[in-house]
């Protein structure tokens, strides 16, 4: 990004965080947390102590930095080293990204930028005009996206709740600002589990490693009434419902399934991660020193907020989670796929001169798409 | 402290404090190297010793827990002991962790039979404090089941290695797990285990007493056979295979892969300089962020800590293991290719 787009990008961030500080808070435990934040091109800055809300405003304001993390652990001494930091506890959290969810219809909104020449293409895995294969992917998610996406949140809320005992009301749901949601998980019994034990909640999450004697297949003589029944709690109920469709349909299935043998039956269990377990980022639920994306703050790769999900159903993120003004912007915008901002269609652009509000710029702008004329 | 009665001293003897119970019984180590009687003793420890670095679990002389004198039951409490002794005495630490291990399978055997006793709540009751008190496992009795919380079992089962211990594989409902007595108990072995390893570690080494020397010669000669060399053919794993195919097509890998293979690599001595030309494909390279990553990963730059290579079970996870059967063996992919020398 050259230093006209950063001017640009920094004015319009500064002009949000000074118009919304309502929107941006310390978390619960301030103290007890690590804050980092990174500024336009530039490293990333971590180890920051915060005291309140007012030293959280006044860090925006100096620095005004692209992007805002704080840590879901706790520690006593969050502004020292990692080694120092002393480890206390750590919230569960879960990122859910819909570029994970390998849709069909993302080959019609990602754009491929080549890192040599900057040439900017529909998805290809050589440059069409340099065929160099070092290429970057961006992506302008669609609705498609944004409800796949809500779909799999839907299914770990479930899984949580059902299976691991949470209360609803710790469970937080945002809009990560870009292309999905950030769950948080407080109060629950997994405050003080490390990171191989959070490993194992992914893979259970996920549906992963599942063995066919879990669901009443056995390699010699399988016996038909071990198999899982629709009422069953847990993964069981849910395999059930999921492969054999109906009640009804149980008894066949059941037959179809030991007709077919114990090898098929676990690769059958492999198929069945991808549809019904909950498809999120391992490393971000295993990492306990990680620093997440402050609520309230901007997302520097589309300038939207991360947002709190009052109701996930009706969240519409590009009109709830856009906050910078509407001041119109004339920018040079090669961006060949159409993406919809506050219900208002723009693009495609191809190479040309426009004059956008500044949302819209700083939308194409982040995503390296547009420079200001 | 829970207060044992004298067969519950005889299952479990490792909650005993030794050189208590045998003044107690009015009875002192050099008495045990003299007297006829008291050698028999001395015999089955250093036969307890031996059953177990064997792998096997020792015969006890009790029947379902209970013995019909009290002298066999003495004896059983004695063997243990005086075998803590032996093992002291030969100093040899191959020797006390197989040893520990099948004393920890033969208490696991008693608590299971204690935990699902229906007519005696007592010993249900104690096989409870002693998960409880030792490893901090609150359990409850459910129907037919024992349930235990998610993270408590957690804490435990990341230690197997087998499938059927994984979350994913046991029954889970509305927080906890569903456990039956066999699998509560099968839960804490190694914990069990180190936990007997460690009183014998802490215990003091009293010196040579005279009639000992035999049985304690005898166990240093047998923990010879436990010295082994290994040897490596240098073969890279397929998880390290894969994530450098993925660096020479040009395609990105993901920073878990990144942190695999390096971490992997300066472990196989490889120098920061040496692996840095392996990143320069990668879509993002940037040869500066690289070196200071990669000696931030050798410990020779940041805070000094050398991270070592993740464990399958955390590259499966990761999505990063593509495993041959030459996999089934190996738990991190740094034991890859090594082969037992004898």
């Amino acid at each position: 990004m050259n230093e006209k787009e950063i001017k640009f990008l920094e004015e319009s961030f500064k002009k949000y965080y000074f118009d919304h500080f309502d929107l941006i808070h310390v978390p619960e435990r301030t103290s007890e947390r690590e804050f980092g934040y990174q500024k336009f091109n530039s490293g990333m800055a971590r180890h920051i102590s915060l005291k309140d809300d007012k030293e959280l405003h006044l860090l925006l304001m100096q620095n005004i930095p692209s992007d805002v993390y704080c840590s879901n652990a706790y520690y006593s001494f969050p502004n020292l080293s990692m080694k120092e930091k002393d480890w206390k506890e750590a919230d569960l959290i879960f990122d859910i990204d819909a570029k994970d969810l390998h849709l069909d219809c993302r080959k019609n909104h990602c754009i491929t930028k080549c890192n040599e020449c900057s040439q900017i293409s529909k998805v290809t895995d050589v440059c069409q005009k340099c065929k160099s294969t070092k290429l970057e992917t961006k992506s302008l998610p669609c609705n498609n996206c944004i409800e796949a996406s809500k779909n799999e949140v839907i299914k770990l809320q479930n899984i949580l709740v059902e299976d691991l005992g949470i209360e609803k009301n710790n469970i937080h749901v945002y809009f990560s600002g870009n292309e999905g949601f950030h769950v948080y998980v407080y109060n629950s019994q997994f405050q003080e589990v490390g990171s191989r034990e959070r490993s194992e909640l992914v893979d259970y999450i996920m549906f992963k490693g599942a063995i066919p004697e879990t669901f009443g297949m056995k390699k010699i003589k399988p016996n038909r009434a071990s198999f899982p029944n629709f009422e069953d709690k847990g993964w069981k109920g849910r395999f059930a419902k999921e492969i054999f469709g109906s009640k009804s349909k149980r008894s066949k299935v059941i037959s179809e399934l030991i007709s077919v043998g114990y090898s098929n039956f676990q690769k059958n269990l492999e198929t069945l991660s991808g549809k019904i377990g909950a498809q999120i980022d391992p490393n971000v639920t295993m990492d306990i020193h990680r620093i997440f994306r402050l609520p309230g703050s901007l997302n520097s790769k589309s300038g939207l907020t991360k947002i709190f999900c009052k109701d996930l159903k009706t969240f519409d993120p590009y009109s709830d989670s856009s906050f910078l003004d509407e001041n119109s912007v004339e920018i040079k915008a090669n961006c060949p796929v159409e993406f919809k901002l506050r219900k208002k269609k723009f693009g495609p652009f191809y190479d040309e001169q426009i004059t956008v509000p500044t949302y819209a710029a700083a939308y194409m702008i982040c995503k390296n798409l547009a420079t200001i004329y | 402290m829970i207060t044992l009665g004298k067969d519950e001293i005889a299952k479990y003897p490792f909650l005993a404090d030794a050189g208590q119970y045998l003044k107690d019984k009015g009875f002192t180590l050099q008495q045990f190297g003299k007297d006829p009687d008291l050698k028999l003793s001395v015999e089955k420890a250093l036969n307890r010793v031996q059953v177990s670095a064997d792998g096997k679990i020792y015969k006890s002389d009790l029947i379902d827990g209970e013995a019909s004198k009290d002298y066999v039951l003495e004896r059983e409490v004695f063997s243990f002991l005086l075998a803590i002794v032996l093992l002291k005495l030969t100093g040899m630490s191959t020797l006390i962790k197989r040893f520990s291990l099948a004393e920890a399978r033969r208490a696991e055997k008693y608590l299971e039979r204690d935990l699902a006793n229906i007519t005696d709540e007592s010993k249900k009751e104690l096989a409870v404090r002693i998960i409880d008190d030792l490893f901090s496992i609150q359990i409850k009795k459910l129907d037919d089941y024992f349930i235990i919380p998610i993270s408590n079992y957690l804490t435990h089962s990341i230690n197997f290695h087998e499938r059927e211990w994984k979350l994913i594989n046991r029954h889970v409902e509305n927080g906890f797990v569903f456990l039956t007595p066999h699998e509560t108990v099968r839960l804490i072995r190694k914990e069990l285990g180190n936990y007997i390893n460690s009183k014998i570690i802490n215990a003091k080494t009293p010196s040579m007493i005279p009639g000992f020397e035999e049985p304690v010669a005898k166990l240093v000669s047998l923990s010879k056979k436990f010295v082994t060399h290994s040897v490596t053919t240098g073969e890279y794993p397929p998880c390290i295979k894969h994530a450098i195919e993925i660096l020479e097509k040009g395609e990105n890998l993901p920073h878990s892969g990144r942190f695999m293979l390096a971490t992997f690599l300066l472990s196989r001595n490889q120098t920061v300089q040496q692996i840095a030309p392996l990143f320069k494909n990668a879509p993002d390279y940037n040869e500066k962020v690289t070196l200071y990553q990669l000696n931030h990963l050798a410990g020779t730059s940041g805070s000094g800590t050398q991270y070592s290579c993740p464990s399958c079970e955390k590259l499966k996870t990761q999505n990063l293991c593509f495993p041959v059967p030459e996999c089934n063996t190996i738990f991190n992919p740094l034991q890859f290719g090594k082969k037992e020398r004898k």
